[in-house]
C-alpha cells in the first residue's frame, strides 16, 4: 500500500479544514472497508486520510417518534440494527443494513460511508432514498443539506466539494400505515454486491388500500442510484392492486439504464428490476399493513 | 515518513507497538506481535479468516488499520483458551471434526464467539447467516455449524 | 462418537486428532506464519499482458530504492533445458517448469512471473515493484480451447508440435497431444443402438480456492545449502523441482513442510520456492514470498475450461451398447492438462461394450492448469452424467434404475484398458435407491431431484513411515505426508491397531526431506490408504523385532533348563512361536511365558537397543472411488436462482478408518461441486484479463447457500489394503455439478450443457 498521513479529528471543524487544505488528495476514514481496500489495490492515491470516528457528531444515532432518526455518517451498521427501537421503526432500513458486505463487514461499515463511496450498487441508497433521507455536509461554507437521491452524480462521485463531509442523514419517522422493504438480487444468499437492488416505500389511507405516497428507488441499473418518480406515481391516488404493482414495476424498468458487466447483463438487469419491484411492493403493503416481514 | 506508537489491550494484556499508517492490525499481529493465530486469506474482507474482536464487534483485521486500534480491546484466537483448557467452542470444533485443514478456523471460532455472546441460542439459520463471512473450502461447513450449535448447547448449561 | 466394530479397536472410531489443540488455538505454524532472523519480504511482478514478448527489463531504479536487497529476473537462474525429469510420480519437461515460475523471453498470460524483489518490508518490495521497467511487444492472444485449436490461431509456442495419437508429429500448433482410447467396435455399436444422443457442453475455468495462499520462505546458506520452507501437498515434489530448476543436487535442499491450508491439487507444483531461494541467494538473507488473493488467481494453477461433445447410443431394454467423447481442454499457457484423466473416468461407472474416447490437450494463454481434485473428471462427468439422465428419460427409466442396468462390476474393462478389481460402484446405487432422500416426495413447483455418479482411480505411489519405539510403551510414528485433513489421526490410527495400543499411545508426526524417506504427495487419495499402508507395514516391523527378541529371551531361558538334554532341539523357541494379540506377548510352547508390549518397550536397552519400525510402501491394489449423489434443488424461475435443498453424497470408501473424516471429505468435495455447478467460474475480458480476481467475484459458496451435506460411507473394503481403505478424497467432486444439472432439468425442463449454471444463463434457457 502506499504510504499516507493518518490524523483522527477531534472536531467538525478540524476535519473540514483538513480536508479543505488537501482537497483530492485527502479521504474520510470512517469504517474504512471500502476505502482501505482502494488504498490496498492502488485504486485510490492519497496524502491524507482523515479519520473522523472521534468527531461526536458523526456518531449519533438517535430516533423518536416526532424528529425521526439522526443517523451520524460514521456509525456502523451493527450499531443500527443493535438498536431494538430503531431497528423495529425502519425494518424496511434493516433489510439493507443486515445485508451489506457480511457480519465483519457491518461491524466496521457505515451507511455514511456506504453513500459517500457512491457506488451505484450501494445497499443502502435506494432504501435511504425511499425513506426520503436528508443528507447534513458540512464544509468550509457551513452546513448544507439535500435529499440523498441527489448525492450521487456519477459511479463513485457525489457533490461533496472541497473540504465537505457526510455528518448525517436524516430520515423523517415513518408516518401511520407506512411500510417499506429492499430486495437486492445477488447470485449466492451473502457478501455479493447487488446486480440489482430495489427499495419501495409506500404509506396507505385510512382503507388501508389507498396509496398516498409511494417511493421506489433503483440499484446497480444506473450510473447513480435511481428514484423513480413515475413508478411511484403509478400507484399514488389509487387502491393497491396487481396491475397498479405491475404499472409501477414497467415504470421503474423503463426508467432502468443497466449495462452489462461481469456480474450480470442489461436484459438480465432490466427484467429483475421488475422482478424485485413487484415483489418489494408487496413487501411493503405487508408492512404498511402491521404484518412482520422477515429482512432475509 | 516516522512510525506511529499506539497503545491498546491484545487478550486482555497492555501492549504498545509502533506501526506505519498504512499497516493493518492484520499485519501488525502476525508481522509484528508473533500473534500469527489470525490468519491472511484475501485481505479485501471476503473470507473472514482475519477475523478478531475489536472492543466486543466482530471485524476483518485486515480492514482495520492499526493506528485505529489505539485504547481499544483486541480479543484474538490466543486469547481463547486457559491454560488448562479449551474453549467449548475450541473442543466442539475438535469433537465434530469441524476443522481438515484448519486455516479458516480460528476466524470461525472468533466469529462463532462473537454470535454466542450476542444470542447465546441461535437457530441454524441464524448461525449460518452470521458466518456467512467466513470462508470455508475443506468442509462444505456441515461439520462447522454442528460445533457451533453444540458449543451453545454446552455454554447455556454452564 | 462411533464405537469400535468387533472387528477392530481403534478402527472405526472417532479420535481427537493429534494436531487438534494446536490447530484450535492457531499455535499451528502454516506457512505465512514462518518467521526468520533477518527475513526480508519478497513480492513478485507479473505480466500484465495475456501474451507478450519481454524486449527489456531494466531494475536498476528498483535495486536503489531504500530497503530494497536483491532483485531478481530470469538472468539470476540457471538456462533451464528442454527434457524430462522424472521426479518421483510425475515426469515435469524442466524447461517449462522454469519457465512457468519466471518468464525468459515471452510471458504467456497476464500474472506471469517475470522478476521479483526482496525488501525489509512487504510495502517496500511492492513500491519496488512499480519501479522495475519492462518492454513488452503486445501479442494476440488465444484464450479459449476451440479458438486455439483453429489452423489461424496465435501460437503460443515456437516448438510445440502435436503429438498424435502418440507419435510425436512436426505440426505446429496449440494441440499439444491428442490421444484417443477404444474399446471394441463403437460403430456396430452405435448401429445397434435404438436410441442415440449426441450433445456438445462447455465448462469454465475454476479454482481450487484454498483459503491459504502459496508462501515459501528460502534460506540459502553461506555454504550453499538451501532451506525451504513451504505450505505444500509434497515436500519431497518441492526439492526435486527447485533442485531441477536451480540446478543442485536433492541433497543441498532441504524441505519443510509447514501445516498447509487447503490445496486439492494446487499445491504441489512449485511456483514461489525457486524465486525465494534465488532471491536468497542474492541478498544473503532469509526471503519469505506470500501470493495476494489476486496472484492466487492469475498466476498458479486453476482447472482447465472445456467443450466436450458425448455421444452415447442404448438398447430400448436400458442396456448402453455404445459412448464416445471427445475431450478438448485448457492446458493454459503450458501444455498438461489432466484430459487424460478426464478421459479415462468419463464412462467408466459403466460396462460398455464399444467406446472411443478422444481427448485433446490444447495451450491458451491463460495461466497453466493444476490439478484440482480429481483432474479432469468433473468436467468430463458433467457432459456423460447429463447425457445418461436424457437417455433413461427417453427410455422411461429411473435415472438410478439406469445406473443399475449398465453399474461396472468387478471384470469389466475401462476404456483405457484395465480391468475393475472388487469395486463398489453397484453398492452405491442400491444405497442411493434405498436412502430415504430418494424415496423422500419433492413437492412445489419450481423443485427437482437430481443424481449423478462418479469414478475416480485413486493412486498409490510411495511412503515411507519410521515408528521409534518408547519406553513407556508410547510410539513415534514418523512419516512424510503433509496432513490437510486428518490424516495423522488416520494414519496413527492404523499403526495403533496393528501395534495392539491405544491411539493416544501412537505420537505421529511430519517431517520434512530430512526427516523421513521419499513420500509421494499428499493427493491422489493416497494418504490413509499408501501411508497407512506403510505405517501398518513398519508396525508389523516393530512385532516382528520384538518377537524376535523375545524369542531369543525364552530360548535362552529354555536352554538353561534343558542344557545338554536330548529334549533341547524339539523345545527350541523361534519367532514364529511368539504370538501376539491384544497388547501382549505369548509364548505358543510355553505358556507361562508372556510379556507385555510396554515392558518389551521398557527392557530395550536390554533387550539389544532401540527398537525402530521401518516401511517403505508403493502399494499396487488400489482402490478405485465411486460416488453416487442425490440433490434436491428450487429454481426461483423469476431470477434463475438455485436453491440446494437437500443434498445426499454416496460413497464407497473401502473403511473408514476415522468416519468423521471421511465424511469431512466427503462433504467438502461435494460442496466443492456445488460452487463448481452454480457461480464459479473465471470471467476473462476481451485481452486476456481476469475480471474477478477476488472472493467477491469469484463466488464460492458460503454457509448461507447450504444446508447440511449427508453423507453415507458404504464400505466394500478393498482387498489391496490391510485395512480395506480405498482413497476417498477426490471422487466426491465428480458428481456434483451433473447432479445439479439434471435436478434443474426437472425443475426447469431444461437440460444445461454449460457450467457454471448461474441465474444469468439459467434465465436464458427459461426465456428460450
Amino acid at each position: 500500500m502506499q504510504a499516507f498521513d493518518y490524523i483522527a479529528a477531534q472536531t467538525l471543524d478540524e476535519a473540514v479544514s483538513l480536508l479543505a487544505a488537501k482537497g483530492d488528495q485527502a479521504r474520510v476514514l470512517a469504517g474504512g472497508t471500502d476505502l482501505i481496500v482502494q488504498l490496498r489495490e492502488g485504486r485510490r492515491r492519497l496524502e491524507l486520510v482523515v479519520d473522523v470516528k472521534k468527531i461526536p457528531d458523526v456518531n449519533v444515532l438517535s430516533y423518536d417518534t416526532r424528529n425521526g432518526l439522526t443517523l451520524g455518517a460514521a456509525v456502523p451498521c451493527h450499531r443500527v440494527y443493535g438498536d431494538v427501537t430503531i431497528a423495529r421503526a425502519y425494518p424496511g432500513l434493516m433489510d439493507a443494513f443486515t445485508l451489506v458486505g457480511g457480519t465483519q463487514i457491518q461491524g466496521r461499515a457505515s451507511v455514511g460511508g456506504n453513500l459517500c463511496n457512491s457506488s451505484p450498487a450501494a445497499d443502502t441508497i435506494p432504501t435511504l432514498i425511499a425513506h426520503q433521507a436528508t443528507c447534513v455536509i458540512a464544509g468550509p461554507g457551513g452546513r448544507r443539506e439535500l435529499p440523498v437521491e441527489q448525492f450521487c452524480t456519477a459511479p463513485g462521485r457525489n457533490v461533496l466539494g472541497n473540504g465537505e463531509f457526510l455528518v448525517a442523514l436524516r430520515l423523517p419517522a415513518p408516518g401511520p400505515r407506512f411500510g417499506a422493504r429492499y430486495l437486492r438480487f445477488i447470485p449466492r444468499n451473502e457478501m455479493d454486491i447487488a446486480v440489482v437492488g430495489v427499495g419501495s416505500a409506500l404509506t396507505l389511507g385510512d382503507d388501508g388500500a389507498t396509496v398516498t405516497a409511494a417511493r421506489i428507488a433503483l440499484g446497480a441499473v444506473a450510473p447513480t442510484p435511481l428514484l423513480v418518480n413515475e413508478a411511484g406515481a403509478a400507484l399514488v391516488g389509487k387502491p393497491i392492486s396487481d396491475a397498479t404493482i405491475a404499472q409501477a414495476a414497467a415504470a421503474a424498468q423503463a426508467a432502468a439504464r443497466p449495462i452489462s458487466d461481469m456480474r450480470g447483463t442489461a436484459d438480465q438487469r432490466r427484467h429483475l428490476v421488475g422482478v424485485l419491484t413487484r415483489r418489494t411492493l408487496q413487501g411493503a403493503i405487508a408492512r404498511a399493513r402491521g404484518e412482520t416481514v422477515s429482512h432475509a | 515518513m516516522p512510525k506511529v506508537h499506539v497503545q491498546t489491550r491484545i487478550n486482555g494484556e497492555e501492549i504498545d507497538f509502533l506501526c506505519e499508517t498504512r499497516q493493518s492490525l492484520l499485519e501488525i499481529l502476525r508481522d509484528e506481535l508473533g500473534l500469527t493465530g489470525t490468519k491472511e486469506g484475501c485481505s479485501n474482507g471476503n473470507c473472514g479468516a482475519c477475523s478478531v474482536l475489536l472492543d466486543g464487534v466482530l471485524v476483518d483485521s485486515c480492514l482495520v488499520l492499526a493506528v485505529e486500534t489505539a485504547g481499544k480491546d483486541v480479543s484474538t484466537i490466543e486469547g481463547l483458551a486457559t491454560p488448562s483448557q479449551l474453549h467449548p467452542l475450541q473442543q466442539k470444533f475438535l469433537e465434530h471434526a469441524a476443522l481438515q485443514c484448519g486455516i479458516c478456523t480460528p476466524g470461525f471460532i472468533m466469529a462463532a464467539k462473537a454470535l454466542l455472546a450476542k444470542n447465546p441460542k441461535p437457530t441454524e439459520h441464524e448461525v449460518r447467516y452470521w458466518l456467512a463471512g467466513n470462508l470455508c473450502r475443506c468442509t462444505g461447513y456441515d461439520k462447522i455449524i454442528r460445533a457451533v450449535l453444540d458449543a451453545a448447547a454446552v455454554m447455556e448449561k454452564a | 462418537m462411533a464405537e469400535a466394530t468387533a472387528e477392530y479397536k481403534v478402527i472405526g472410531t472417532r479420535p481427537i486428532r493429534p494436531d487438534g489443540a494446536d490447530k484450535v488455538t492457531g499455535r499451528a505454524i502454516y506457512g505465512g506464519d514462518m518467521r526468520l532472523t533477518g527475513m526480508l519480504h519478497g513480492k513478485v511482478l507479473r505480466s500484465p499482458h495475456a501474451h507478450a514478448r519481454i524486449k527489456s527489463i531494466n531494475t536498476a531504479k528498483a535495486e536503489a530504492l531504500p530497503g530494497v536487497k536483491a532483485v531478481v529476473t530470469a538472468q539470476d537462474f540457471p538456462v533451464a533445458e528442454d527434457r524430462i525429469a522424472n521426479l518421483g510420480e510425475m515426469a515435469v519437461n524442466v524447461k517449462l517448469l522454469s519457465n512457468n515460475v519466471i518468464a525468459v523471453d515471452k510471458v504467456l498470460y497476464k500474472g506471469h512471473a517475470l522478476a521479483a524483489v526482496a525488501a525489509t518490508s512487504s510495502h517496500i518490495a511492492e513500491e519496488a515493484l512499480g519501479l522495475i521497467e519492462v518492454e513488452y511487444e503486445v501479442l494476440p492472444a488465444v484464450l479459449n480451447v476451440l479458438d486455439a485449436m483453429k489452423e489461424e490461431a496465435p501460437l503460443l509456442h515456437e516448438h510445440l508440435t502435436t503429438t498424435e495419437l502418440g507419435q510425436k508429429t512436426d505440426k505446429r500448433s496449440n494441440i499439444a497431444n491428442h490421444m484417443r482410447f477404444t474399446l471394441g467396435d463403437p460403430a456396430q455399436g452405435f448401429r445397434d443402438a435404438d436410441i442415440v444422443i449426441e450433445r456438445d457442453f462447455d465448462t469454465a475455468t475454476v479454482h481450487q480456492g484454498y483459503i491459504e495462499p502459496h508462501n515459501a520462505t528460502a534460506l540459502w546458506n553461506e555454504d550453499g545449502h538451501l532451506y525451504l520452507w513451504t505450505s505444500t501437498q509434497g515436500a519431497f515434489v518441492v526439492q526435486r523441482q527447485t533442485a531441477e530448476i536451480l540446478g543442485l543436487s536433492v541433497s543441498k535442499v532441504s524441505v519443510t513442510p509447514c501445516e498447509i491450508g487447503g490445496g486439492f491439487g494446487g499445491k504441489i507444483a512449485v511456483y514461489l520456492e525457486p524465486v525465494a531461494a534465488v532471491l536468497s541467494r542474492k541478498s544473503g538473507r532469509p526471503v519469505k514470498l506470500i501470493m495476494s488473493r489476486i496472484e492466487e488467481f492469475e498466476a498458479t494453477g486453476p482447472t482447465p475450461a472445456s467443450h466436450i461433445k458425448v455421444k452415447m447410443g442404448v438398447k430400448k431394454d436400458g442396456q448402453i451398447v455404445a459412448a464416445e467423447a471427445s475431450l478438448m481442454y485448457e492446458a493454459g499457457a503450458f501444455p498438461g492438462s489432466p484430459v487424460g484423466a478426464g478421459c479415462m473416468c468419463i464412462f467408466s461407472p459403466y460396462a460398455i461394450p464399444n467406446m472411443q474416447v478422444d481427448g485433446y490437450d490444447v495451450v491458451v494463454n491463460k495461466p497453466k492448469t493444476a490439478a484440482y481434485r480429481a483432474p479432469g473428471a468433473t468436467n468430463a462427468a458433467f457432459a456423460s452424467e447429463t447425457v445418461i439422465d436424457e437417455l433413461a428419460e427417453k427410455l422411461g427409466l429411473d435415472p438410478l434404475d439406469m445406473r443399475r442396468l449398465n453399474g461396472a462390476k468387478e471384470g469389466d474393462r475401462r476404456v483405457d484398458g484395465p480391468t475393475f478389481p472388487r469395486i463398489g460402484y453397484m453398492e452405491t446405487v442400491h444405497a442411493a435407491l434405498e436412502h430415504e432422500h430418494y424415496a423422500s416426495p419433492l413437492h412445489g413447483p419450481n423443485r427437482g431431484r437430481g443424481v449423478a455418479s462418479g469414478f475416480w482411480f485413486n493412486v498409490g505411489f510411495q511412503s515411507t513411515v519410521v515408528i521409534n519405539v518408547n519406553a513407556d510403551g508410547t510410539v513415534s510414528l514418523v512419516e512424510g505426508s503433509t496432513d490437510i485433513g486428518g490424516t495423522r489421526a488416520s494414519i496413527a490410527m492404523q499403526a495403533a491397531e496393528t501395534l495392539g495400543i491405544p491411539y493416544e499411545d501412537v505420537r505421529p508426526t511430519v517431517a520434512g526431506t530430512d526427516g523421513i524417506g521419499f513420500t509421494d504427495v499428499t493427493g491422489g487419495s493416497r494418504t490413509t490408504f499408501a501411508t497407512g499402508y506403510a505405517a501398518h507395514e513398519a508396525s508389523l516391523d516393530v512385532l516382528r523385532q520384538m518377537k524376535e527378541r523375545l524369542a531369543r529371551r525364552w530360548d535362552s531361558e529354555v536352554e538353561k533348563e534343558f542344557e545338554g538334554q536330548a529334549e533341547r532341539a524339539s523345545v527350541q523357541i523361534t519367532p514364529d512361536d511368539v504370538l501376539y494379540a491384544s497388547g501382549v506377548f505369548k509364548c505358543a510352547k510355553d505358556p507361562s511365558k508372556t510379556m507385555t508390549f510396554k515392558d518389551v518397550s521398557a527392557q530395550m536397552a536390554r533387550m539389544g537397543g532401540p527398537i525402530t519400525g521401518r516401511a517403505t510402501s508403493q502399494p499396487r491394489g488400489i482402490g478405485g472411488a465411486f460416488a453416487t449423489h442425490i440433490v434436491d434443488v428450487e429454481v426461483d424461475p423469476e431470477t434463475g436462482k438455485v436453491a440446494i435443498l437437500r443434498y445426499t453424497a454416496i460413497q464407497d470408501v473401502g473403511r473408514a478408518i476415522h468416519p468423521s473424516y471421511a465424511e469431512g471429505q466427503i462433504q467438502g468435495g461435494a460442496v466443492q461441486g456445488i460452487g463448481w455447478a452454480l457461480n464459479e467460474e473465471y470471467v476473462y475480458n476481451t485481452t486476456g484479463n481476469m475480471a474477478n480476481t477476488s472472493f467477491l467475484d469469484y463466488r464460492m459458496p458460503t454457509t448461507l447457500d447450504l444446508p447440511m451435506i449427508d453423507t453415507v460411507l458404504v464400505e466394500v473394503p478393498n482387498p489391496g489394503h490391510p485395512y480395506g481403505v480405498r482413497g476417498v478424497g477426490e471422487v466426491p467432486i465428480v458428481p456434483p455439478v451433473a447432479a445439479v444439472a439434471n435436478a434443474i432439468y426437472r425443475a426447469t425442463g431444461k437440460r444445461m450443457t454449460q457450467a457454471p449454471m448461474s441465474p444469468g444463463y439459467i434465465l436464458s434457457k427459461l426465456n428460450e
